[in-house]
């Protein structure tokens, strides 16, 4: 449409329109948050698909993830490396699975990714006590967190190995209707 | 002996044994170990008692006797026996046939990113001696890995042949949902569009048309996202409303998105309104009267003087039917060019029939809409099982992502711990057995105070109804005198819910959505009531005997009315956000010196978004330009609700479900809302006379017959258009066609509802057998730990 935009080619804007829940406009906007998170490292010029990391440290200051609990899993979940250095490719995607549009099965694959502390593909309880004292920020007893920890995974645990695999945390999912609204970020 | 156990035996046979094994033999390391945990965790393996075993074998599982429930009253926790089941007592050989079964691998196997392979090399911060089996559950992993690389370049395959397989926009919806990396996703994307996109048409022979086809589809395909991020652009108050979200959550965002939702629907009403109606009438205006020229302010306000004359009101309107140009006899318009039967001419337009067809279709496409926003909606809400409690969903769905101020953030901890201490007591202690007299105090107050409430509300219409018939009594009506009936029904609207809210607050509501719900009950009771007086007001007494109240156009003074409602509502929540909010806050702060802000209410607010968008509703048929009014209103509004909040008000510390209670106001949009003002709508077309002296319909029995007038005259004009007359007569006015078409509707919603009620019961079945799966997998795993110790005879651990 007459952009004049020189930062991507028409072909990559096609490519990220079809394959995050993002338009043209919004892409642009989110390589400017990219690139006003570390300007001498991001290049303005992404024709040729630069190889340009922003660590972790970078990307939790921003303001949308600064002061949530659970900022370090996040970005560490959608980095290939695990430690947190997103290129924007996985800066998109990570913005994109956290956007409105995004639906609640790609939601809960992520979801149970972040809070999977130990990264071993189950939820087991100490990924639960962690999760909990970040959303509780210290404030119940230890007993008490035990205590709810090992409820919640009597609760929802259908095979009997006390922990939660990803069915069992689907099949959760799907009985919280309130997912879909609160795991959301606006960018 | 005491080994005899073989799984593979189904007979009875095998039943007898275990019942010798289980209950009389010391020497049973393995089988005590076995059956102990059968009495301690819910859904144990009381399947290892054999009466079980034969049944899970044998018979259907549907037709399993038992429950997992049926067993957990009699038997006791024991978490000493429970940890002979946990992981760290069982064999390296059992954890690996577990971790490679394929319940474990499906679904997320596809987003396993490369790092969890090399999970040997993470440090591993778990102190529990079961540590040292998740490392080695991980290698296992990265074995089982290494040699599935390949079978992961196979599902790359399979992805893109069934996105090939797809229509374009299938295959996009799907590719975007795929947990895949968006490099990857990119890489399938050019894989699977490729050989579309390239021209190999020719090569591979696809006819002419199918390529027209093809080509088309990707143009539109184009376009579409062109508007898409033109629309998108259109995105109203996105900032605005994500500071908001960032500080009070997503339920102070429902109440922004909500007003949002409301003015662009007055926005639609507007622009078909102005075009269809406003704007014609407008270009040709009707003779004026030419008093009252004097604009005073207050005019504004009442809308009496010259705004009565304006495009605002019914009475502007004419019977006539414009056109550019004149028959040869028509002495009427004689200002008009003669009709030149060779040159193209306009299409005669009717005003009454415009009138009329535009509030009806208008009506009919908000009607649509809202129902399917309704269902769009109630799908996003709807629990597939109902479960009271759900303390794990509520821990991993509880946080609020949007919320990024941080002392919102704290708050929003804080409400979390006691959302939790709350469930917790409740769990560990059970119903409290309350006392009798502590029973019956409580009733009491319950019934206290729902008398109290339906008291107020009746005694609030009555006195509005009074006052209305004194007004109505004691006409002519003054200018100061018409803001009386106005006022008091926005006082009332203001102050009986605060009433509610002192009453709720001692009644002290044991959950918290109870306690919404039934404010929210009271509050729109209150407003039906008021409405309801006002339209038996408007269309019992002033529609129907206008010239015993001096009226020579009731519409006019109908939608005046309407106009200073809207208004005065309006004024008063100016005065009731600054006075109310700022002037408590100041309040709070140097008298009592303390630091607590008013909380935003929700529900309050959203139900006065809803009393004013019924107004609209009823209004549009006497002031067509009343939306507009509404949209002015409510762009005010929302800057001024906005500043008020940030300056003002702290975040609530109840939780507050956003989705369901998003329904809720959908719902009761359309339920009592539009459905009352749809109905009104229609009882005054349909019966009520129009004035004779004013408006599009004078002289008609029913504003209904302008239609009908209007097709007898289209018939006249031109005979081709017969059966549109012949329509009319058996479609709209034969009540026969319209008895059978809600016959076949109610059917239809029949059926669909049992379809609904029989997925409900296959869902609850399924989930019974997901439990009973579960039990199964236990008892096998067991069964199998026994066995690989048999066959060892060594320590569980290699």
């Amino acid at each position: 449409m007459g952009n004049k935009q020189t930062i991507f080619t028409d072909e990559q804007l096609d490519a990220y329109q079809d394959c995050t829940f993002f338009t043209r406009k919004e892409i642009l906007r989110l390589h400017s948050r990219y690139h006003e998170l570390a300007p001498h490292l991001v290049p303005m010029d992404y024709t040729n698909d630069p190889d340009c990391k922003l660590p972790l440290a970078l990307i939790v200051n921003m303001p949308e993830l600064n002061e949530n609990p659970f900022r370090n899993r996040i970005v560490e979940s959608f980095s290939e490396d695990g430690m947190g250095n997103l290129s924007f490719n996985e800066f998109v995607d990570m913005f994109s699975v956290l956007s409105e549009m995004a639906p609640r099965e790609l939601k809960a694959i992520y979801a149970f990714k972040i809070y999977d502390f130990n990264v071993d593909n189950y939820l087991c309880k100490e990924d639960l006590v962690k999760t909990l004292n970040r959303l509780t920020k210290e404030e119940l007893t230890p007993e008490e967190v035990v205590l709810v920890c090992e409820k919640a995974i009597e609760e929802a645990d259908l095979d009997g190995d006390n922990k939660l695999s990803y069915a069992d945390f689907e099949n959760m999912i799907t009985r919280a209707p309130d997912f879909l609204s609160t795991f959301h970020i606006r960018i | 002996m005491a080994y005899r156990v073989n799984i593979s035996q189904t007979d009875s046979d095998s039943e007898s044994d275990f019942e010798d094994m289980g209950g009389s033999k010391p020497g049973q390391g393995t089988f005590r170990f076995i059956r102990e945990p059968a009495a301690s965790t819910q859904r144990c393996p009381e399947s290892l008692q054999m009466d079980n075993f034969r049944e899970c074998t044998g018979a259907n599982r549907e037709d399993l006797p038992f429950t997992a429930s049926g067993h957990m009253r009699d038997e006791t926790l024991d978490t000493g026996q429970r940890k002979s089941l946990q992981r760290h007592h069982w064999s390296a050989a059992t954890l690996k046939v577990l971790s490679s079964m394929p319940s474990r691998t499906a679904g997320i196997n596809a987003v396993i990113p490369k790092y969890a392979r090399d999970s040997s090399q993470q440090p591993q911060t778990s102190s529990h001696d079961s540590s040292h089996h998740s490392k080695s559950i991980q290698a296992d992993f990265v074995q089982e890995e290494m040699e599935e690389i390949s079978a992961e370049e196979n599902k790359y395959e399979q992805l893109v042949s069934n996105l090939r397989g797809l229509s374009v926009s299938e295959a996009m919806r799907k590719l975007r949902a795929t947990p895949l990396s968006l490099a990857d996703k990119m890489r399938v994307r050019r894989l699977a569009f490729r050989d579309v996109d390239e021209s190999s048409f020719i090569s591979r022979n696809i006819a002419c048309y199918r390529r027209l086809g093809l080509y088309i589809s990707r143009t539109w395909r184009h376009c579409l996202f062109s508007c898409l991020s033109v629309l998108a652009s259109l995105q109203l108050w996105h900032s605005p409303m994500k500071i908001l979200s960032g500080r009070f959550g997503t339920g102070v965002l429902s109440y922004f998105l909500f007003l949002r939702t409301l003015l662009l629907f007055n926005l639609f009403l507007f622009t078909i309104n102005g075009l269809f109606l406003v704007f014609p009438q407008a270009v040709n205006p009707p003779p004026h009267d030419l008093h009252s020229n004097n604009f005073t302010g207050l005019e504004l306000l009442t809308g009496t003087g010259y705004l009565s004359q304006s495009v605002m009101f019914y009475g502007f309107y004419t019977n006539t039917t414009l056109t550019t140009c004149r028959a040869v006899n028509a002495t009427k318009t004689a200002d008009l060019p003669i009709c030149d039967p060779l040159q193209p001419q306009m299409v005669p337009y009717s005003i009454p029939a415009a009138y009329l067809f535009t509030i009806a279709i208008s009506f009919f496409i908000i009607c649509i809409i809202l129902v399917y926003s309704m269902s769009k909606s109630f799908g996003r809400s709807f629990q597939v099982l109902k479960s009271n409690r759900n303390l794990a969903g509520n821990i991993f769905c509880i946080w609020d992502f949007k919320v990024s101020k941080n002392t919102s953030v704290r708050l929003q901890s804080e409400k979390i711990s006691t959302q939790l201490k709350e469930l917790m007591s409740e769990l560990t202690s059970g119903e409290d057995a309350k006392s009798y007299t502590q029973r019956l105090c409580r009733l009491m107050v319950h019934v206290l105070a729902w008398v109290i409430c339906l008291i107020s509300i009746v005694l609030s219409a009555m006195a509005v109804h009074y006052l209305s018939e004194a007004c109505i009594t004691q006409s002519p009506f003054k200018d100061t005198e018409l803001l009386l009936l106005p006022a008091v029904v926005s006082a009332i609207n203001l102050l009986l819910p605060g009433l509610f809210n002192l009453c709720t607050w001692v009644e002290n509501y044991d959950s918290p959505s109870v306690c919404v719900y039934v404010s929210i009950f009271r509050n729109l009771m209150l407003k039906v009531s008021l409405v309801g007086v006002l339209c038996f007001r408007w269309l019992g007494r002033i529609a129907v005997e206008p010239e015993s109240h001096g009226l020579q156009c009731w519409e006019n003074c109908v939608g005046q009315e309407l106009y200073r409602l809207l208004l005065m509502d309006f004024v008063f929540t100016v005065l009731y956000t600054f006075l109310g909010e700022f002037l408590w806050r100041l309040f709070f702060k140097q008298v009592l010196r303390r630091n607590r802000k008013p909380v935003f209410d929700i529900a309050r607010n959203v139900l006065e978004l809803i009393y004013g968008q019924t107004l609209t509703w009823l209004g549009v048929l006497f002031a067509p330009l009343l939306p507009a009014v509404q949209i002015i209103k409510l762009f005010v509004l929302f800057y001024m609700k906005k500043s008020s909040l940030l300056l003002n008000c702290q975040a609530s510390r109840q939780p507050w479900r956003a989705s369901q209670m998003t329904t809720l106001f959908v719902s009761l949009l359309f339920f009592p809302s539009y459905l009352g003002a749809a109905v009104s709508v229609t009882y005054t077309i349909w019966t009520i006379k129009p004035s004779t002296e004013c408006g599009p319909f004078r002289n008609l029995t029913t504003m209904f017959h302008s239609g009908k007038l209007w097709v007898q005259q289209l018939e006249s004009s031109n005979t081709l258009l017969f059966w549109l007359s012949w329509a009319y007569d058996f479609l709209v006015e034969n009540p026969l066609f319209l008895f059978v078409v809600n016959g076949v509707f109610l059917i239809v919603i029949y059926v669909h509802s049992q379809v609904v009620d029989g997925q409900r019961r296959i869902v609850s079945r399924l989930q019974k057998q997901i439990e009973n799966e579960g039990k199964d997998k236990k008892f096998l795993i067991t069964n199998l730990q026994a066995l690989f110790e048999r066959s060892s005879l060594v320590s569980p651990y290699r």
